[in-house]
């Protein structure tokens, strides 16, 4: 019968008209800036840098390895190493960057730098509500805008900083291991040593005298 | 079909009528349905002369959207292009990931773990439900139907797009399949929620199948409008639900059998006519098979690791040779070709684009329809400009 | 008590008057018909326009504009104000009239369109004693104002001196034309059975009630048919979805009002828009008995609440149908008014007259809708299949 699909249509429609007043399905607009939708765990937006503890740039965990920059695909990284050390999170003494620019105008959010980075210090955030009216230097985000303490990427990534801190917290534990297992082997070469020097102080003056020239034979 | 005999032939010189004294009669009119196109497809132009309203000559001009993929694909590592995989074909980013991760595992021997392999095939059948929703949404809006349809498929897409989300952390621009495997894991939850989403969309296709199976308004509009015939299209290397609609049964996955999909129990629909009705029903029934492998696959997925243990992420170097590597993407044959000399980047990154394959035939297929027809016809390829113009 | 609200209107009218002298009265009566329908049906316009916007929002799974309210207040007002400020920005739109342009004609044309529709709600009956001009050829009168609507488009379309306009134009006069005669014979039938073409006869033909239920022409079969056939040829007429090929195309070109822009676009959409409701309260007063209602116990309501209720009612319906279906392909749409709607309202009117012919029981129910149901079904059949549509069945390979 001509007309019979056309009036199931709009059957379909009128469902979805008076669904649109009962059920949250049939209505699937949030109304932006008043409400928002929650953000799922895994988003990605920008990168961070990530630092321990209250101090941001005594706590940086970057070591200014440069290989997030080589390996970034827009090359949107620009990376200037410091002249001087700080220590990081296991104690010894690193370089720092001097330098860490972002430019996130762009920055693609492929997450490779993350990927790539051997020392968990950069990460994806979930911001994206960064537009700005300044043409020329807005979306550059210099290394005071991206460090951002562990506590916030807790907050952000709960799973991801888990397993993050987790890394850390292997690491620390290998190099505290490597140096308990160095100070112990230290002291016990000291004490080797000590033991040695010792045993030989002790058996020398038994020991002949330092042997001199022989006597002369007797004629 | 016996129109297409009756058809001018096809021919850069357009020769109007003339009558006995040698002035044309009538005029032609040419028009350029310039890159800013009221049609959802991208900025894409066709030049169309008009004889009355019948297309009498019609040259695609595309371009517009060219940013040197393939060049820079030239200057930067293996993983590095993986990104800009993602933007080749914007909806489909998943199984452009996937295709050039195939591609390279080819070419460096590289084997891909159980786990990974049911994961990239679940990601690339929601892919192809994802693009099908939304083309059948921009098809019913080309014809003018407000935007309705179209709003009903991106509600469902929506649910897809969350569940892209919550795994490789973008919507669109995953990035989600390294050399080897994936890059992360997915854990049951997901599995889940994904389980839900595709038990949901078999309801949301017979809701959406009534605006579009039977509609007498559509099928006046669509059947025996474009037809293509089987021979023009082996000819001109068309691809995808366009060949299949043809009539012609070749589909990558049961060819090729890349991947896992031999273990997967699924039909390919083929048509008769090749006609724009023929195309969007294929697309329609292909989402059902989708959706029965989806099913497959997330009951049969197995534990076990997701990245091949042999490869790096940094210091890539393949050994020197050439591959060329296709997965049956929702458009067509998605196909890259690389040459390796050895060093971290390629010698030579080339994408064979269904969509510009594809576009070859827009002009016999317009021949002899009316304007309003074009473009539909348009909307029936199924291009993505970032594809065609890479 | 209800009666003196159903006659309020009249009754405030002639108290104005009164304080006209007496050779004045027929004029100054006209000029406040004429601020009534004024104000009247252009604030609908703009309520409709909002109506519209979201409905087909709601339709499609979203708010539709629901912030605006009162200007320059917070008050909200559920975005009902979202005509004050569309009013604002096409009034001080710059008006681009193209060079090569011929000024006067395209001047010209937004106005010939207004006036012819401001023209018919001369005739129309919003209510009981309710009419402006109660003609006795009220009928002939609307559809004589109602031609000149085709002449305002062509118009347009010439004077604009652009190819597309011109082939929009050529299109939209085409489309008007052929559905004009579908829309006269349906309200042919009308006449032919109530036997006068005078509205409020129509009218008062349909105030009949049986078993509580009024003698409205829809509830017949013929009437029905017509009713369809009317709303059909009115969507037409209207320019609406699906029948919006010279207006809203997708393709490249954008109708006849092309070149026109700021006031004369507004007037453009505010003429269409009315005479939307100019056909839909003909159509109203033809087959759903005017400001009739339809139950015998809901007569107290005032008559006209029920003639805009019906009107916004329909309305609704040309909002939902617009929401829904996509647009006919011009060959289609003039294949579907000769081939499809021709046919049935010339059978409509021989139903008609077997109606008015046979006397007032049951068979002559069954034998009219018997006669209509197997014209419709045939003439859609041969509609259908003519061109071998249908549905189809595919194949799988392997």
């Amino acid at each position: 019968m001509l007309g019979e699909q056309i009036i199931k249509g709009m059957a379909v429609t009128a469902k979805n008209f008076f669904g649109s007043y009962v059920s949250k399905e049939r209505l699937t607009t949030v109304q932006y800036p008043e409400e928002h939708l929650a953000p799922k765990e895994n988003t990605r937006q920008f990168p961070f840098l990530v630092y321990d503890g209250d101090d941001w740039e005594k706590g940086l965990r970057c070591v200014a390895c440069q290989i997030c920059e080589k390996e970034c695909p827009p090359k949107c990284i620009y990376i200037v190493k410091s002249k001087d050390k700080k220590p990081d999170y296991k104690g010894q003494p690193q370089i720092y960057p001097a330098t860490f620019d972002i430019d996130i105008s762009v920055c693609m959010s492929c997450q490779i730098c993350v990927e790539v980075c051997p020392f968990e210090s950069i990460k994806m955030d979930t911001k994206f509500e960064l537009s700005t009216d300044d043409r020329f230097g807005g979306l550059l985000l210099t290394k005071d805008k991206l460090a951002k303490s562990n506590s916030y990427y807790q907050k952000m990534h709960p799973q991801d900083a888990a397993e993050s801190d987790a890394v850390i917290a292997g690491e620390k534990a290998k190099a505290e291991a490597k140096a308990k297992a160095a100070a112990e082997a230290k002291i016990k070469a000291d004490a080797e040593a000590k033991a040695k020097a010792a045993v030989a102080a002790a058996t020398a003056p038994i020991a002949a005298p330092a042997p001199t020239t022989p006597p002369p034979p007797a004629k | 079909m016996s129109s297409l005999a009756a058809m001018p032939p096809k021919s850069f010189e357009v020769k109007p009528k003339l009558d006995e004294s040698g002035t044309p009669i009538g005029e032609l009119l040419e028009i350029s349905m310039g890159p800013h196109h009221p049609s959802t497809h991208g900025v894409f132009r066709m030049d169309v002369v008009l004889d009355g309203e019948t297309v009498v000559k019609l040259k695609p001009v595309f371009g517009y959207l060219h940013r040197n993929h393939e060049k820079i694909g030239e200057n930067i590592s293996y993983l590095a292009s993986m990104p800009y995989t993602d933007r080749l074909d914007y909806f489909c980013s998943m199984t452009n990931n996937w295709a050039y991760a195939l591609t390279v595992e080819k070419l460096a021997g590289l084997a891909v773990p159980e786990r990974a392999e049911y994961i990239r095939v679940i990601m690339a059948e929601l892919t192809r439900l994802q693009n099908h929703t939304c083309l059948i949404g921009f098809f019913l809006q080309d014809m003018g139907a407000l935007g309705t349809p179209m709003m009903y498929a991106f509600r469902e897409r929506e649910k897809i797009l969350d569940i892209f989300e919550s795994v490789s952390g973008a919507r669109m621009m995953c990035n989600y399949m390294r050399f080897g495997g994936v890059r992360v894991d997915v854990n049951d939850e997901w599995i889940a929620q994904t389980k839900k989403v595709v038990s949901d969309y078999s309801k949301f296709l017979d809701e959406f199948g009534t605006f579009l199976t039977e509609n007498e308004i559509v099928l006046a509009r669509t059947q025996f409008i474009g037809v293509m015939p089987k021979e023009l299209a082996v000819n001109a290397s068309i691809t995808g639900p366009m060949l299949r609609a043809a009539g012609v049964n070749y589909d990558l996955r049961k060819v090729d059998k890349y991947g896992i999909y031999s273990r997967f129990n699924f039909q390919v629909p083929v048509g008769e006519h090749g006609d724009i009705y023929d195309r969007y029903m294929v697309r329609v029934l292909e989402m059902r098979e989708s959706i029965k492998i989806l099913e497959q696959a997330l009951r049969d997925i197995p534990a076990g690791p997701v990245m091949d243990p042999k490869s790096k992420l940094r210091g890539f170097r393949p050994k020197p040779g050439e591959v060329y590597g296709r997965v049956e993407g929702p458009k067509g044959e998605l196909g890259f070709y690389l040459i390796s000399d050895g060093s971290p980047n390629p010698y030579r990154y080339r994408v064979r684009p269904p969509s510009f394959v594809n576009l070859t035939v827009l002009e016999d297929m317009c021949l002899g329809h009316r304007i309003s027809d074009a473009v539909v016809i348009l909307g029936s390829v199924d291009i993505v400009l970032g594809e065609v113009d890479r | 008590m209800f009666d003196k609200l159903d006659q309020i209107f009249v009754t405030a009218l002639h108290w104005l008057v009164s304080y006209v002298p007496e050779a004045c009265r027929p004029l100054a009566s006209s000029l406040i018909c004429i601020a009534f329908v004024l104000s009247v049906f252009p604030a609908v316009f703009s309520v409709t326009t909002i109506f519209e916007r979201k409905g087909i929002g709601r339709i499609q799974n979203r708010y539709g504009p629901n912030r605006v309210g009162i200007p320059f207040t917070k008050i909200r007002l559920a975005g009902f104000g979202q005509f004050i400020p569309d009013g604002v920005k096409m009034l001080t739109k710059e008006d681009i009239v193209p060079r090569a342009a011929d000024k006067v004609v395209h001047f010209l044309a937004p106005v010939v369109m207004l006036i012819p529709v401001l023209l018919a709600y001369a005739v129309l009956p919003f209510g009981k004693n309710m009419t402006i001009t109660d003609y006795d050829a009220g009928l002939l009168f609307f559809f004589a104002v109602g031609g000149a609507v085709e002449l305002s488009v062509f118009m347009a379309g010439w004077s604009s001196r652009n190819k597309y306009s011109l082939l929009g134009a050529m299109r939209a006069i085409a489309q008007m034309v052929s559905y004009e005669i579908p829309l006269i014979l349906s309200a042919v039938t009308v006449v032919m059975v109530v036997g006068s073409l005078n509205l409020n006869d129509i009218i008062a033909h349909q105030n009949q009630y049986t078993f509580g239920i009024a003698h409205w022409h829809v509830f017949t079969p013929w009437g029905l048919v017509g009713f369809i056939l009317f709303f059909i040829a009115s969507l037409a007429e209207s320019n609406r979805t699906p029948f919006d090929l010279p207006e809203a195309e997708s393709e490249i070109i954008a109708g006849y009002f092309t070149e026109y822009s700021g006031f004369k676009f507004a007037l453009f959409f505010l003429g269409e828009y009315l005479g939307m409701f100019a056909i839909i309260g003909l159509g109203i007063t033809l087959f759903l008995g005017g400001w009739t209602s339809p139950v015998s116990f809901l007569t107290w309501i005032p008559s006209y609440v029920w003639f805009f209720t019906k009107l916004m009612a329909i309305v609704f319906v040309f909002i939902w149908i617009r929401a829904t279906l996509p647009r006919l392909r011009m060959d289609q749409l003039m294949n579907f008014a000769w081939k499809f709607m021709l046919p049935l309202a010339l059978i409509n009117i021989l139903v008609a007259g077997i109606w008015h012919y046979m006397a007032a029981d049951w068979p002559r129910w069954l034998v009219c809708s018997a006669i209509i149901f197997g014209a419709y079904a045939i003439l859609g059949r041969s509609l259908m299949q003519n061109q071998n549509f249908g549905k189809r069945i595919y194949r799988y390979a392997e």
